[in-house]
């Protein structure tokens, strides 16, 4: 457990959160006091700390506000509203388990791709992953890319994969990550989300 | 002739007065030319607020040699030029000194009949609220100038901000309308709390219309709010009754400070819909009904 300190004083938004930011993530836990003295590095400092799961608190010194954040113990496990909610309202649609009009190439693709989505940044990270057609074959079957799926699942991902479909293929009780969708569901996602990305 | 408002006007010829105003910014995109329009248009905006039309603007640079190239002082003039002669007026000159951070902005010079003056002070009960761009700029540049914003919504902030107001200035104008105030660094709840204090009325805002750029609420959230945005949020905050249950980031965005922000303008009800309709046709990008004009409560503003 480390202890760091911080001196943001006298420096302009969002400086002072850049320089939390790093210093938080220089440390697996420990606490870190950060030195400010605005009352919107406060405020903004502050904010980025509970955002990321941890606890903070200030004290005020005259001019200057001491920031004291603790991360691990109550910040290690991700809190309930951070593995919950998923900012972007981005939706991708997977609708066969290849990418591509090569078949071979487009299986190692579609792998490949989604395997990466676990090197996004959290912001990034779509709201939802839906599964249609053949795509459902990858949520049933595909092992490997299953576990990198119950990975995103555990970030906030919501993933579904189509019950007409899976009954098409009559796989449906093979079903090994995320919920079954219906249609209604699914077209509704699609047309509500802010972009929309097709795989496959 | 007194008034609150957003510029200087002055009666010089029988009903013709002319309105000035000057604003200068610091960079808020990374590209010198969408800078200078995005400033310019930060500028001009006052004199459409009031109705007026543009006639001559200068130059004001503050100009860090040691950082900006001389062919990118050239790309941000240009920006200048190009909105000032889109907005119908002409860069007639201007003035530079040394700063050790780039600024950018305009004096302007509008024109405007007297009896056409739109000011920020005679909102109706009853009117319509119409904004006319959606909010978050104040924090998206903020997290722009550490790279923490998304290609994506960059480029549509700064399609946004770099956007003149002078279609909505020429609806409005055609349309009628009781008043008119544009949002900048006080952002939407200062601007609208002056134009509620100086009307006597109250403003109720239906919180789930107004827009602002989805990403802009994650940023709040991770603390990446101007300062100004906060002072803001200070100094109005006892004018302001929250009855809606809202997240403290998504507060800040209704207090936080807009860089070339749109026109809020409070038209009779019956002419809402014809206004957002002629704004879309004269060539703007967005106008929404947001709120609407009540009698005076205990709070100028209320959002539900």
């Amino acid at each position: 457990m480390g202890e760091k300190k911080v001196d943001a004083r006298g420096l302009a938004c969002p400086q002072p959160v850049i320089m939390t930011k790093n210093a938080l993530s220089s440390i697996d836990e420990g606490i870190l006091t950060v030195l400010v003295d605005s009352i919107a590095s406060r405020e903004n400092v502050k904010r980025f700390a509970e955002s990321q799961g941890c606890t903070v608190n200030v004290k005020e010194k005259g001019d200057i506000f001491e920031i004291e954040i603790v991360k691990g113990f109550t910040c290690a496990i991700p809190s309930q509203e951070e593995k919950d909610s998923i900012k972007s309202n981005k939706v991708v649609f997977v609708s066969s388990d290849a990418i591509g009009p090569d078949y071979e190439l487009g299986k190692e693709l579609m792998k490949g791709f989604l395997k990466t989505f676990l090197d996004l940044d959290r912001k990034d990270l779509p709201k939802k992953m839906i599964f249609v057609n053949k795509g459902v074959h990858i949520t049933c079957f595909w092992e490997e890319t299953i576990e990198h799926l119950k990975k995103l699942e555990e970030m906030g991902v919501e993933i579904y994969s189509c019950g007409a479909c899976l009954n098409y293929f009559k796989i449906t009780d093979q079903l090994k990550v995320g919920k079954i969708g219906n249609a209604f569901d699914s077209v509704q996602s699609l047309m509500q989300g802010d972009s929309v990305v097709n795989l496959g | 002739m007194r008034t609150n408002d957003d510029a200087g006007v002055i009666r010089v010829h029988k009903n013709k007065c002319l309105v000035q105003t000057a604003d200068f910014i610091t960079p808020v995109v990374d590209d010198p030319y969408l800078y200078g329009r995005i400033a310019a248009a930060n500028s001009l905006s006052d004199v459409f607020a009031m109705g007026g039309d543009v006639l001559t603007a200068l130059n004001l640079v503050m100009y860090d040699s040691c950082n900006i190239e001389k062919e990118e002082m050239r790309e941000i003039l240009k920006g200048g030029f190009d909105a000032v002669k889109e907005a119908g007026g002409i860069i007639i000159g201007g003035h530079t000194v040394e700063d050790s951070e780039m600024k950018y902005g305009l004096s302007v010079t509008g024109i405007v009949e007297e009896e056409k003056i739109v000011r920020n002070s005679n909102a109706k009960t009853g009117d319509k609220i119409v904004l006319t761009k959606p909010l978050g700029m104040g924090i998206i540049t903020t997290a722009n100038k550490v790279d923490m914003v998304s290609e994506k919504t960059m480029e549509e902030a700064s399609k946004i901000m770099a956007h003149l107001n002078l279609y909505a200035k020429n609806a409005m104008v055609e349309v009628g309308v009781s008043s008119a105030t544009d949002i900048t660094g006080f952002g939407l709840i200062g601007h609208a709390f002056e134009m509620a204090k100086y009307s006597n009325t109250s403003i109720v805002f239906n919180t789930k219309e107004i827009d602002y750029l989805e990403e802009a609420l994650y940023l709040s959230s991770i603390g990446m709010v101007p300062a100004g945005s906060y002072n803001n949020k200070h100094y109005t905050e006892n004018a302001v009754k929250f009855e809606i249950d809202l997240k403290d980031e998504e507060k800040m965005i209704f207090f936080d400070a807009q860089t070339s922000g749109g026109l809020l303008i409070s038209v009779p009800s019956e002419k809402a819909n014809l206004l957002i309709e002629k704004i879309i046709e004269y060539g703007g990008i967005y106008a929404k009904v947001i709120g609407e004009v009540v009698e005076k409560q205990e709070k100028h503003l209320i959002f539900v």
